[in-house]
């Protein structure tokens, strides 16, 4: 980001997994649903693939927000994975939250792959509250700001 | 809105209802209702409650729960009788006992039921 | 260091039109290993690959990264072509520039600028890839079907045909299962034992085909393409090799009143005993729990009268151990117990009974030898009333929350069979819906109501209480009518609700099948994989994984053979090379990950490390490459971070998170 770049363009960090998010990822490129271009995907096997490092690290580099996608309870492709992210990301956010990352920051979302919509309508949704939030200044790591 | 307290105060969700008429088939007062066990729960759907207001089932509903022990689908419409009449009873509040009193009248002889539904007459 | 090549692709205008690939290009070429960027139409096309193929030799490449449509669509396609120029197909990632970019950013500028960061984010990951080969393991071409039903009948005959060794395990003394207690089936009203037993001879007979009566399985370890399980013979006291099969010793045998398990207790059977006349072996059983000579040590008459010398009381359980590539499980199911439905009077009275013993009473070898009468007093019923779903669509603790699915259309078979052979018999049938969708099948339900004037009343029942005279008196409501009905009837019938056999949950737990609340096995999709287990090797058969009726358990028993067999095709199995892998240096034997895996595919093992010149004796966890399926749910779990996963390391995936954030 450039200094001159006065507009907040925040940063996003989204994991989506594999079987059921990503794939509602493409059917929201595919159905040309436009979301922000802020929002960058990454993709996981399975959401329960994502460490709570990988969040904090996201927050120490700079990213206002980190939305975790994965299928519906009882869809996953692996069985149970959802319910070990559901399970370990309230334990995550809450501390987050403890510690002045706000709430609004993370987000957990079940998409299906034929969710397309809901995906658009969820990073639209995210975008714009952490658009309201403004920059994450907790946890950024200042050697990370020049 | 009546309808919302009638759910809140019975506890029961008439969507769940999948209409087997099992309540109805269990009712020793079936005959003598005019709205039957089983249409409770669509009147209450259809928020067509002043009709149960005026019905004359909720005077020959005896309590005995058996739809309430025997709803496949823990709908419970035994429950929803109940708290129309609860509803019926309470507009009459002039008639009733203050809640002072009811605690003067009690006695170790009295069945909980009818202690429990003292208080609930008073809950507000 | 990595010597990466960076491929845009134009998609024609799909990603042209909104993203300026070239200037993609030329930003990869700054990130660190890039030392090849270009941009071309139609990166899939037969001439982009050799695009990405000339590169590979020219510059010496070790890794790609494509910027094009979604890995979903053609990640195969660029790792096909990483093989062809030399490299593994692992050292290939995506950006996805298409789905994820220019398809839904309008703006040029916007939209190129995420491409940018999207091809960073893929070449920093490249940058950690390290190449990855999938594993082989071997397969045992030998199925195992646990259950000797319909379903493990036909999925073993269907097995055996395309020349695989089949071993069915059933628990009781003959194959046959449930289907074998019916007497007709719906729609066509065919006589079940005449189409189900020619299928046991056959089984029985085919050169392919080990049946194990009476036995069940102890233990299962192992896994895809080669399972060991330990099969329990528990013992059946008589010499199979000896006994002819003539049934003298049940004649004789004193101990005769012993309620019959194949008659659902309505008829007796004697201590030794086969469960029918058509069973299979041909081979009695001593009811251990029942016979004088194991309860007293006198008696011994069986041994006596038996000519061919192959009674034996001093057998004992026999484990045999047995290599399987695949594992069918075909347990099937059971009718819930009625102690909770006080209100049918099912335990008061004879004349309240199942449909399943129905189809006792109905069936020419039963205990009223097919004659339709009263199981109090034998006397001829004058009217019938049949109760459905008594359990099902239940969602108190008494009931099932499913619909049993067979119940209406078996219902209307005996309503019809009845009214058929006894036109002066009265049948009622309560029921909430009837539901019969199947080939034919709303047309028999419509015979029977049209042709054999069945009355069927919209309602349930509420009570039946036994009565003076002997009858039942049943107090319903007609729904339709909004009347309350009173029946005098004869006999009553339950629509008992279906439920898996009862040692399913055990079974689930030894092959780690994962099972649903109401013990039914789950399938690894609903929809587009209805009769595999999530656990590969694994298959499902008939009613262990739902209701369902014989048509359907026939057909699902020939698709679990079906993929069983092109699992028992196969010589050796290729695995996902993204698995997780520990660090033995850091693992400390804590277990944390095995109880999160839903494969079991982590076991620990006593293993010398070497730490840093400290050699001691661990217990560190391994990891079966052919089970695990690389969820990842153990990498995040292990407190001492020695999990990692293949293909999507905690670097890898840190180096995305680093990318995007810069």
């Amino acid at each position: 980001m450039s200094i001159e770049n006065k507009e907040f363009k925040p940063k996003i960090v989204a994991f989506c997994c594999n079987w059921c998010s990503y794939a509602g990822a493409d059917l929201a490129g595919s159905s040309r649903l436009a979301y922000p271009a802020d929002v960058k995907i990454i993709r996981v096997p399975c959401s329960c693939r994502v460490n709570p490092m990988f969040i904090l690290r996201a927050f120490e580099k700079g990213a206002d927000g980190v939305i975790l996608c994965g299928c519906h309870p009882g869809d996953c492709h692996y069985s149970t994975g959802n319910y070990y992210t559901r399970r370990r990301m309230s334990l995550l956010f809450s501390m987050l939250d403890y510690i002045g990352v706000e709430n609004g920051r993370t987000r957990v979302e079940w998409v299906s792959a034929a969710e397309g919509v809901k995906f658009s309508t969820t990073m639209n949704d995210f975008a714009k509250t952490i658009h309201s939030l403004g920059e994450n200044v907790r946890l950024g790591d200042i050697r990370c700001k020049n | 809105m009546i309808q919302d307290d009638i759910k809140k105060i019975s506890g029961v969700n008439p969507y769940k209802c999948m209409k087997c008429g099992k309540c109805s088939a269990s009712c020793p007062s079936f005959n003598e209702m005019d709205i039957k066990p089983h249409q409770f729960v669509s009147y209450v759907l259809n928020d067509d409650i002043d009709a149960l207001l005026k019905s004359e089932s909720i005077k020959q509903c005896l309590s005995c729960f058996a739809c309430v022990e025997r709803c496949p689908r823990d709908v419970k419409p035994g429950n929803l009788i109940d708290t129309v009449r609860q509803m019926v009873v309470r507009k009459r509040g002039a008639e009733l006992l203050s809640p002072e009193e009811v605690t003067q009248l009690l006695d170790p002889e009295l069945p909980q039921q009818l202690l429990v539904s003292a208080f609930r007459r008073y809950r507000r | 260091m990595q010597r990466i090549g960076v491929f845009v692709c134009h998609c024609g205008s799909n990603i042209a039109a909104t993203v300026d690939v070239e200037r993609v290009a030329q930003y990869a070429l700054l990130e660190p290993g890039v030392v090849h960027a270009e941009d071309y139409q139609y990166m899939c096309s037969e001439a982009g690959q050799m695009k990405i193929i000339e590169a590979v030799k020219e510059k010496n490449l070790t890794g790609i990264v494509v910027c094009s449509c979604s890995p979903r669509m053609h990640e195969t396609t660029f790792r096909n072509a990483a093989k062809r120029a030399g490299i593994n197909p692992y050292m290939v990632e995506i950006a996805n520039i298409r789905e994820h970019c220019s398809w839904i950013h309008k703006d040029k500028e916007e939209g190129t600028e995420k491409a940018v960061i999207l091809a960073r984010a893929a070449i920093a990951k490249v940058n950690l890839n390290t190449p990855l080969v999938p594993g082989e393991s071997r397969v045992t071409k030998r199925a195992l079907i646990i259950g000797g039903g319909i379903a493990g009948i036909q999925t073993a005959l269907d097995i055996a045909d395309a020349g695989y060794e089949v071993d069915i395990v059933e628990k009781t003394p003959s194959i046959g299962g449930r289907m074998s207690q019916l007497d007709k089936t719906f729609p066509t009203l065919d006589c079940s034992a005449c189409i189900l037993t020619p299928k046991m001879v056959d089984a029985a007979a085919h050169e392919k085909i080990n049946i194990y009566t009476y036995s069940e399985v102890d233990k299962v370890s192992g896994f895809v393409g080669d399972f060991t399980v330990d099969i329990r013979k528990k013992a059946r006291s008589i010499d199979m090799d000896k006994c002819t099969g003539c049934g003298v010793c049940s004649e004789k045998c004193p101990m005769k009143k012993i309620p019959s398990e194949f008659n659902r207790g309505l008829g007796n059977r004697s201590a030794i005993y086969t469960p029918f006349a058509q069973a299979i072996p041909n081979v009695p059983v001593i009811d251990r729990e029942n016979c004088i000579k194991f309860k007293t040590g006198k008696c011994g008459l069986c041994s006596t009268v038996c000519q061919a010398g192959a009674i034996d009381y001093e057998q004992e359980d026999e484990i045999i151990s047995e290599k399987y590539g695949a594992i069918v499980v075909a347990t099937g199911f059971d009718t819930i117990k009625l102690d909770d439905f006080d209100e049918y009077a099912y335990n008061q009275s004879k004349d309240v009974i199942t449909s399943l013993e129905l189809e006792r009473v109905m069936n020419a070898a039963g205990p009223t030898k097919g004659h339709l009468e009263r199981l109090s007093d034998g006397k001829h019923p004058e009217e019938i009333v049949f109760i459905q779903c008594v359990g099902s669509r239940d969602v108190t603790c008494r009931g099932k929350e499913y619909c049993s699915k067979v119940c209406c259309m078996y219902t209307a078979k005996h309503a019809m069979l009845i009214r058929d052979k006894y036109p002066d018999v009265n049948v009622t049938v309560f029921y909430i819906d009837v539901r019969t969708p199947g080939k034919n099948f709303d047309e028999f339900y419509r015979r029977a109501v049209e042709e054999y004037n069945v009355n069927y009343v919209k309602g349930q029942v509420g009570k039946v209480a036994p009565m003076e005279n002997g009858k039942l008196l049943v107090q319903g409501v007609d729904l339709l009518d909004n009347r309350q009905i009173l029946k005098e009837a004869d006999m009553v019938v339950l629509a008992t609700a279906i439920e898996p056999e009862a040692g399913v949950r055990k079974i689930a737990t030894m092959l780690t099948a994962s099972i649903d609340t109401n013990d039914f096995l789950t399938e690894a999709h609903p929809k587009l994989r209805p009769v595999e287990s999530p656990t590969a090797g694994v298959f499902l058969s008939g009613v262990c994984q739902g209701p369902k009726d014989i048509p359907e358990t026939v057909a699902q028993a020939g698709a679990a053979a079906v993929k069983a067999i092109g699992l028992l095709a196969k010589d050796k199995l290729l695995t996902n090379p993204c698995t997780a892998q520990a660090d033995e240096l850091l693992c400390n034997g804590c277990s944390t990950c095995a109880n999160v895996c839903p494969y079991g595919a982590i076991a620990y093992e006593e293993k010398e490390i070497n730490d840093h010149g400290i050699r001691e004796t661990r217990r560190v966890a391994a990891v079966n490459t052919a089970l695990c399926q690389g969820c990842g749910a153990c990498t995040v779990t292990c407190p001492s971070g020695a999990m990692d996963l293949q293909g999507f390391s905690n670097r890898q995936i840190l180096a995305e998170v680093d990318a995007i954030c810069r």
